[in-house]
């Protein structure tokens, strides 16, 4: 599948729409970021969108929104809670964003698992945090929130502090409680424990297992060592990100961005500082854009060589780990001496990033670029070339074109099964479009084509650091503009406006006028969005994280039956992802 | 005087191979670090060997558990069993022309049968364990136990069929007087070699253990000195295939004369363990099933075709 812009008119589907339901009243909304925003009526929800499937690869996302505090509101259907339905076409290059209004007495709507079947665990998350019910709905019960929490957490009368509720006791009746409701009855999550001549055992793989790549939760059904059915449950990491947003100022969020996906450092802050300037309307200087990109792509490759040492120590070598951290070290290095920091840097600003580059950072840089490629050839011969290796990872945990769109996943993922299509290339961000890169793509779909992407992916992302090395632009790394946080301090002294600018987007933070607003990024491990809602506050009023790895968990089943668990641990190194970025 | 002299050498074979398994872990450490691009235990002792008895230490000084789901005689008797196999293999170990515990005119045969004892360790422990994870390698280990003495036992036929004889100190003379078996039984030495590695179950094919899929395989539960009893047995195994290989394909203690025939033992077995270390840090781990499926699809034809070979030429001859 080629990425031909075949670039869709917006407004367009409001009359598409239109003309196809006569009977639905369809209303449509402006956004800051022009994705087509509409909102459709709950009853005719299941044909729209199954009409929209047509045009539509993807469910890129699936959220709800707790609309009773909202005030500005201006042009659109009244509602208490919002459901929000974002649809990619990967064909056509084009977004659209579909909101459907429920009240308060009525939260119900239809599920659309049966259109998308990853709009499942999406739909059991809104659930979680709304309390919306999603009818036809196979398993509605939360997902990341323990099964004894009381409440929806992201709903606006929920404490977001601990501070904000009771204080905490844990009594022997509420011991007993939570205990029983950790009991694994696998009824409960659609397993058998017996076929017609097999009793099955159950095996619990995490949420503390070496293979899981933090805490998340792999329950297997077994006949012998082959699986028969695997139930992934997360939840274990969730910190409740996209709550802490509506606390924090816009300025002091960004450090809980960089914990999102934990290995992606600044790539983190990007799509959010992109939205937030998009709302603001900032125009960031060329050199803060440059900058920004080579500090992505360096932790691009930084999270691949991760990635990449952890792939082979799965399958059983130990060595090329401790060779591709050393490298990763070697890159740490580069990023703290530019940021002081070194996996959460939160360096970039809102406007710019925090500081310009250092003295001497052109030759470490240099450095670097001249000596990754020779280590990566090596690497190629020590773990990709190794037969098996390869033995391992051929063949296994193949999914194909269509289901990996079905599934929404992203990234390399993506990639792997011969879909051509990087963010960064296809919809240019930040500036992207200013460099020359290529886009690997495997078309096989398995273990080893996710990892051969990734590790032609860090060749190009080193292409792309050298292009940022040799045309760093001259100039400010900080946009002259009265909502730049913290605003450029030169003139402070001189004149009374900007002083009080300065005063009060340092003390109480900017505020940022109403609209709403995704920015959509090509991250370490697929796309990220950030989709922020401001309701012109010092603060968010919702911010909305979509992160790639959680569809990539909730297909894990549909690759691993009938394997072996050796190759589900393949499988899951070849997924790559950080738990943090699939809990939030 | 005579008595003392093998009181000295059965001490000295069971003393000596206890340090050397103790040693071994430390060494294999260092040796791991310097191919890893790291240090390695550096700390303690001379270059950090004094890890090896603080390793000790810690181990004795832990809480002796016994999980209450267990079996709880089988659980404890499992991690002796495979101590108590591989010393007694050491026995038949002909260190030097007069320096062995015992001269067997079954040498050979005591050794395959000492080493199979050694699988009842890790499928016991597996089985009383009570865990799932346990079980997993409890059955991963009977299966590749099973079928992997069958290719060790056979491979060495071949040697035995040139030697005429089980006695291992017989098949080192026969050397002296001939040729190292290395050359006329190259295929009997690779495929021995192979089995070696999947007798002492170690990387690449750990697969009992395979920490990445089933967390610590037959030994999830065990903790203390009843865990360092299987961490003695697999270094004790490793030392044993190391020698056995120098024994029967590399002409044990032979070698020049101007070092004595013990070095010349010494030096050839720790050239096997560093290649057994090495083998470690270089080898991704094969799938169970792919592990068996090499077994049984190339090295048991290749083993039976190396034994008619052998049997046409000696007949021939």
């Amino acid at each position: 599948m080629s990425a031909v812009a075949e670039q869709v008119v917006p407004g367009n589907f409001e009359k598409k729409i239109g003309e196809q339901f006569p009977r639905a009243s369809i209303a449509s909304q402006h956004t800051v970021d022009k994705i087509e925003t509409l909102w459709i009526p709950r009853n005719h929800l299941l044909e729209i969108i199954e009409y929209l499937k047509q045009d539509f690869d993807m469910l890129f996302d699936l959220c709800g929104v707790d609309e009773r505090l909202r005030v500005y509101r201006s042009g659109m259907p009244d509602a208490d809670y919002t459901v929000i339905y974002h649809f990619l076409s990967i064909k056509h290059l084009n977004e659209l964003r579909v909101k459907v209004a429920l009240s308060e007495s009525d939260l119900t709507l239809p599920s659309i698992h049966t259109i998308f079947p990853n709009a499942n665990w999406y739909e059991r998350e809104a659930w979680d945090m709304f309390g919306i019910t999603f009818t036809g709905h196979p398993a509605l019960f939360r997902i990341l929130l323990p099964p004894t929490w009381e409440g929806h957490a992201l709903r606006k009368d929920h404490p977001a502090r601990a501070t904000d509720m009771a204080p905490f006791a844990l009594s022997a009746e509420r011991q007993d409680k939570e205990q029983e409701a950790l009991r694994f009855k696998p009824e409960a999550w659609g397993l058998k424990r017996r076929d017609k001549d097999t009793e099955f055992m159950f095996l619990n793989l995490g949420p503390n297992h070496p293979s899981v790549h933090g805490v998340f939760r792999i329950v297997l059904q077994l006949d012998g060592e082959i699986i028969v059915d695997a139930v992934p449950e997360i939840g274990y990491h969730h910190r409740g990100a996209e709550k802490m947003a509506e606390r924090q100022s816009w300025h002091t969020y960004i450090p809980y961005t960089d914990r999102i996906d934990y290995l992606g450092g600044v790539m983190n802050n990007l799509p959010y500082v992109m939205a937030v300037e998009q709302l603001a309307g900032i125009e960031v200087p060329e050199r803060a854009k440059v900058i920004r990109i080579m500090m992505a792509e360096f932790f691009r490759i930084s999270s691949h060589l991760v990635f990449y040492g952890t792939f082979a120590q799965d399958v059983g070598q130990l060595s090329p780990v401790f060779y591709m951290f050393s490298d990763r070290e070697k890159l740490l290095r580069i990023v703290e001496a530019v940021t002081g920091g070194r996996m959460h840097p939160a360096w970039f600003r809102i406007g710019g990033v925090a500081q310009d580059l250092p003295e001497g950072w052109d030759t470490m840089v240099r450095d670097f670029i001249d000596w990754m490629p020779k280590r990566l050839d090596h690497y190629q011969k020590m773990a990709m070339d190794n037969s098996i290796l390869q033995q391992r990872t051929r063949g296994i945990g193949i999914y194909t074109q269509q289901e990996a769109l079905d599934w929404g996943i992203t990234g390399p993922g993506l990639r792997a099964t011969g879909v051509d299509f990087d963010w960064r290339r296809d919809k240019p961000y930040g500036g992207y479009d200013q460099f020359d890169f290529e886009v690997p793509v495997y078309h096989g779909g398995d273990c080893f084509d996710r990892a051969r992407v990734r590790v032609d992916e860090i060749r190009e992302s080193l292409k792309i650091i050298e292009q940022c090395l040799d045309n760093m632009p001259a100039g400010p790394y900080k946009a002259e503009h009265p909502l730049t946080t913290p605003p450029p301090k030169e003139r402070t002294m001189m004149d009374i406006e900007t002083l009080i600018h300065h005063f009060l987007n340092v003390s109480w933070g900017p505020v940022i006028p109403a609209g709403e607003c995704s920015v959509t990024i090509e991250a370490t491990k697929g796309n990220n969005m950030y989709y922020l809602t401001s309701d012109g506050s010092t603060n968010s009023y919702r911010t909305r994280i979509r992160t790639p790895s959680f569809p990539h968990l909730q297909q894990i089943p549909l690759i691993s039956r009938g394997l072996l668990i050796p190759d589900l641990i393949a499988i899951i190194a070849s997924i790559d992802f950080v738990m943090a970025d699939v809990d939030r | 005087m005579v008595e003392l002299v093998i009181y000295l050498v059965i001490f000295g074979t069971l003393f000596g191979s206890f340090a050397g398994a103790a040693l071994l872990v430390w060494f294999e450490r260092r040796l791991l670090g310097l191919w890893q691009d790291r240090l390695g235990p550096n700390r303690v002792g001379l270059f950090g060997a004094g890890l090896a008895i603080a390793d000790i230490i810690k181990l004795f000084a832990k809480e002796d558990w016994i999980p209450p789901f267990a079996d709880r005689f089988v659980f404890v008797f499992a991690p002796t069993a495979i101590v108590m196999a591989m010393l007694l293999g050491f026995a038949v170990v002909p260190f030097a022309p007069d320096i062995h515990v015992a001269d067997l005119n079954i040498g050979l045969l005591f050794f395959l049968g000492m080493t199979s004892l050694a699988v009842y360790s890790v499928l016991l422990g597996g089985l009383a364990s009570n865990n799932k994870y346990a079980l997993l390698g409890g059955l991963r280990s009977a299966a590749q136990m099973v079928s992997y003495e069958v290719f060790m036992g056979l491979s060495l036929m071949g040697v035995v069929m040139q030697a005429g004889t089980f006695s291992l100190v017989d098949i080192v003379l026969w050397q002296a007087d001939n040729i190292w078996f290395f050359i006329p039984q190259f295929i009997g030495f690779l495929i021995f070699l192979i089995a070696g590695i999947a007798e002492s179950h170690r990387l690449p094919f750990d697969l009992p253990e395979a920490e990445h899929e089933l967390v610590a395989g037959f030994h999830t539960e065990y903790s203390g000195m009843k865990f360092g009893m299987f961490m003695l047995g697999e270094y004790l195994g490793v030392i044993l295939i190391s020698s056995m290989i120098a024994t029967i394909f590399f002409g044990g203690w032979l070698g020049p004369d101007f070092l004595p025939p013990i070095f010349w033992f010494f030096l050839k077995s720790f050239a096997f363990i560093c290649f057994f270390i090495l083998l470690r840090a270089a080898i991704p781990r094969p799938r169970y099933d792919q592990l068996m499926s090499f077994g049984w699809k190339y090295l048991l034809p290749l083993t039976l075709i190396n034994l008619l070979a052998t049997g046409a030429i000696l007949l021939w001859a």
